[in-house]
């Protein structure tokens, strides 16, 4: 067992009870999440809170608050697990609560970095192991006995000397006044009941009733609905504005521009906008407002070069960014990019004396790789309630970081901090989009002019053509053989715009005493963000391609040659710092070579490997490819992980599945180009997202089983199967492929 | 304006709307039947999919207009009490994560299971090919369906 230190829970005790006074009845909010008609459960008459987590009825129902927000990653369902796993009761008789936002009871209120069940598991064990502890006290009090002697199974305490039990609804109330404990013992992993086993989504009856859930579902008496026009280009600002028309259209309650930031604001990174200026109609319905939206008569002009500073999340350090004047288009990056890859990078690594090395190679593969702009398309597009009066905020909506943002609209409308409130709603996806907040912000602005509540909706066309994108990357690898064929010297370049995708210190880095990495970039006025393994997610496929060709070159099985090269960094491991866990990392490889049956004559079958670590989980691939009607269709995906313990193997299970499948789909389809700085694609008529016809038949996903702290599964499964894709392919039709989306390369999935 | 009366999830309702609003809007706000999505706006995505007359439609371009005396089930009127045989099998198979294009995705594949209760794998692919679902369920989708094909 694990003794762990409860400071944060006394904190959000007291916290709790002075809100509560003891017992309180709660009513059921707009994003609670009883369970369906089916098997609903008796809804207590009191609760009795015993912290900020979790609150008992007398009946035994438990409610548990899921504190981050829910993008699809099913930390709704997941989380609250481990409280009750804690807790010690039967998850038929827990009810799962969107909690509020309130950082002083929940640490990192925060969908991103797949740090949501690895950054909250000391603390949703604790919240569930403390209130456990109380109940236990409360009924050793009660009938005088040592509190060591009192057991609990499934919400019942028992003391088996004297034959007495008690449900945790008898023993809430005497439990609430229970001081909270300076120190609980955590179950032994042996010992869980809940965690490692498969629960099913708390939202999914809602779901599939089409219940309200998501931002776009929210609704408030007398609310209006606000739309924006934004620049059509990045490059651009607004220069005049004619509403005439537009003000004069049915169900029009007012046409103006509106400034999301002042311009002394002091940003934090995820403030990133790239039109602070905008044209907002508000009127009655959807309908009306984009409808004379239409109506709008608008003159766009260039705007000069300005420079920005962003505070660092984590570290608040200021980071300087410059946005360049002008119109861009992919025709002049793509040029731009191949001359920046010939010339000499900013050196970040450097493990013996490559430069040397490669003179003398017996042989020197060198290939490029590139990726375009993708634009993360939620199918939720991005929209905000706000509800701004001249003493409070109230807002509601998608946002995966609402403690930021926070802190963003309470400045920008010039309200304290506690005079905000910001509801999580379920997000129709986030993929990293929903970290950038501007929306609501906007929202706040609108509502608060129009003095009046307003939905802030984006049409599709605003969404891709307003976006956080994923950064378009360039990738140059040399890799030097000698002789007999062994790998001597390892070389990567690897760049973008505006931010280099360059991990220095990851595998192969370790495993090569000559080893070289560079980085480059290139400024853009065109904003981009993190996007589903943000950097990993284009340089794994790369990296991963890359060490296929050289494993082929050195006459090498392809998991056989990453294996010897493991070996090599856990032996003789070069260089200070390496990123990455030699056993882990092997570990995966070896899982899916043997899960796929790896080297067995399949005819007719295709086979691609890839592995990679980030985000602090690992992940390996193998791609089954069959040629049908003349084109390759995914067969199989194996999928092997290592993400420590498993706390829900069903959603784990479905998030590694679609990772895999949203890699393949991204980097076979998606991408977004620029002509005069507009984006091409507005809309899925020419974005193309992977689709049903084009999905892998079938997936297979397997978890190493150990003991280790659970990390995340957002965005580990993404990046490698990329890799992955490209082996196979290679194999289905012996043609490499260099620049995604792999479709403009004149293959399509079939 | 004009008024309209529809047939919505067998109930009748009226409403006075600009006669070119898409039947995505009248529901969504002025009816609150939310359950149906916006996705595209221009029918290439599938998450505003219901059923007029029993056949799966878009709804975010079709014009309240066009309707006439046609009926409209939303997912909100697909079973009484969430057990038609494609919830009960999204429920079974877990399929959502996000969830939000899922009322689309069973729309359309009860419509398929309507016309053709035994359906291939082509087939389902071949209907199913207009509803994108971003965090790419596809796999769970196709088992669900087949689930739900074999409770039929």
């Amino acid at each position: 067992m694990t003794l762990i230190k409860t400071s944060i829970n006394r904190r959000s005790f007291l916290k709790a009870t002075a809100m509560a006074g003891g017992g309180f009845m709660l009513s059921f909010s707009w994003l609670g999440c009883e369970p369906g008609k089916k098997d609903a459960l008796t809804i207590p008459k009191e609760w009795f809170e015993l912290n900020g987590y979790l609150k008992i009825g007398e009946n035994g129902v438990v409610t548990i608050m899921s504190p981050n927000p829910e993008i699809g990653q099913n930390v709704k369902t997941s989380m609250p697990m481990i409280v009750a796993e804690e807790l010690d009761v039967d998850w038929k008789n827990v009810i799962v609560e969107q909690a509020p936002l309130n950082t002083a009871i929940f640490t990192r209120q925060l969908a991103g970095g797949s740090q949501s069940i690895r950054q909250s598991w000391p603390g949703l064990r604790t919240a569930g192991a403390t209130a456990r502890h109380m109940l236990r006290e409360a009924a050793a009090t009660t009938w005088k006995v040592p509190v060591d002697e009192i057991t609990t199974e499934a919400g019942t305490l028992f003391h088996k000397a004297s034959g007495k039990s008690s449900t945790y609804g008898e023993m809430a109330s005497a439990a609430a006044k229970i001081p909270v404990p300076k120190e609980v013992k955590l179950k032994d992993v042996k010992d869980f009941k809940i965690i490692g086993t498969p629960r099913k989504n708390v939202d999914g009856f809602k779901i599939v009733t089409g219940q309200p859930l998501y931002g776009l579902d929210y609704r408030k008496e007398g609310m209006l609905i606000a739309m924006i026009a934004h620049p059509p280009a990045f490059g651009l600002k607004l220069k005049s504005i004619d509403d005439s028309a537009a003000k004069a259209m049915p169900g029009i309650k007012d046409v103006f521009t509106i400034k999301t930031y002042q311009e002394d604001y002091s940003k934090h990174m995820f403030d990133v906008t790239a039109f602070n200026e905008l044209v907002v109609v508000v009127g009655n319905t959807t309908w009306e407002v984009m409808n004379a939206r239409k109506a709008l008569k608008l003159e766009w002009e260039p705007f000069g070069e300005y420079t920005e500073t962003y505070a660092h999340f984590m570290t608040g350090a200021k980071m300087p960014a410059k946005i360049p004047a002008g119109l861009e288009s992919t025709s002049k990056h793509a040029q731009v990019m191949a001359e920046l890859s010939k010339k000499n990078g900013k050196v970040v690594r450097k493990d013996g004396n490559p430069e040397a090395v490669f003179k003398k190679a017996a042989k020197v593969i060198e290939r490029s790789y590139s990726a375009p702009f993708l634009a993360h398309n939620t199918m939720e597009p991005m929209n905000f309630f706000a509800d701004v009066t001249a003493d409070k905020a109230e807002l509601a909506g998608p946002i995966q970081t609402p403690e930021y943002m926070e802190k963003s609209v309470a400045a920008r409308l010039g309200l304290p901090l506690e005079k905000v409130d910001i509801k999580m709603t379920r997000m129709g996806g986030g993929f990293g989009r929903r970290l950038y907040g501007h929306f609501l912000v906007e929202a706040g602005v609108i509502s608060q002019k129009m003095k009046a509540p307003i939905k802030l909706i984006y049409t599709r066309e605003d969404d891709m053509t307003f976006g956080s994108y994923r950064p378009s990357y360039h990738a140059l690898y040399r890799a030097a053989l000698d002789a007999n064929s062994n790998l001597i010297a390892f070389h990567v370049r690897a760049g973008g715009i505006p931010e280099s995708p360059l991990f220095a210190n990851r595998f192969p880095a370790g495993a090569i005493e000559n080893y070289l990495a560079e980085e480059w970039s290139m400024e853009s006025n065109i904003s981009i963000g993190a996007f589903r393994a943000p950097r990993s997610n284009f340089i794994a496929g790369a990296e991963q391609a890359f060490l296929d060709e050289v494993a082929e070159a050195a006459g090498k099985d392809p998991i056989q040659f990453r294996l010897d090269l493991l070996a090599k960094a856990k032996s003789n491991p070069v260089g200070e710092k390496n990123d990455y866990e030699v056993d882990r990392y092997a570990g995966v490889l070896e899982l899916v070579k043997n899960k796929s049956k790896w080297g067995e004559e399949m005819p007719g079958v295709f086979r691609g490997v890839s592995a990679y670590f980030c985000h602090n989980s690992y992940v390996a691939h193998v791609i089954d490819l069959a040629m049908e009607n003349g084109k390759p269709r995914v067969q199989k995906v194996h999928c092997a992980v290592d993400c420590g313990i498993v706390v829900n193997p069903l959603a784990a299970t479905n998030l590694v599945e679609g990772g895999s499948v949203d890699g393949i789909g991204q980097s076979m389809y998606s991408g977004l180009t620029f002509t005069d700085g507009a984006p091409d694609q507005k809309n899925f008529d020419k974005y193309r997202v992977i689709r049903h016809r084009e999905a892998p038949k079938s997936i297979d996903v397997h978890f190493v089983q150990n003991d280790i702290d659970p990390t995340g599964l957002g965005e580990p499964p993404f990046p490698p199967v990329i890799g992955a894709l490209a082996n196979a392919l290679y194999k289905a039709t012996g043609k490499r492929h260099y620049q995604q989306p792999f479709l403009g390369e004149g293959i399509t999935l079939g | 304006m004009a008024n309209f009366n529809l047939k919505i999830n067998g109930k009748k309702q009226q409403v006075d709307v600009d006669p070119t609003t898409p039947v995505l809007w009248v529901l969504r706000d002025h009816l609150n039947l939310v359950g149906t999505k916006f996705g595209c706006g221009m029918a290439m995505c599938g998450a505003c999919t219901i059923h007029l007359d029993g056949n799966a439609t878009r709804s975010c371009v079709l014009p309240v207009s066009s309707i006439g005396d046609m009926e409209i089930t939303t997912i909100e009127g697909l079973s009484e009490n969430g057990d038609h045989p494609v919830q009960k099998a999204w429920l079974e198979i877990d399929v959502p994560q996000c969830g939000y294009c899922q009322a689309g995705q069973i729309m359309s594949a009860a419509a398929l299971l309507k016309s053709n209760p035994k359906p291939s794998d082509e087939e389902i692919e071949a209907a199913m090919n207009g509803n994108i679902c971003r965090c790419a369920t596809y796999v769970r989708i196709k088992q669900a369906i087949k689930t739900a094909s074999n409770n039929l």
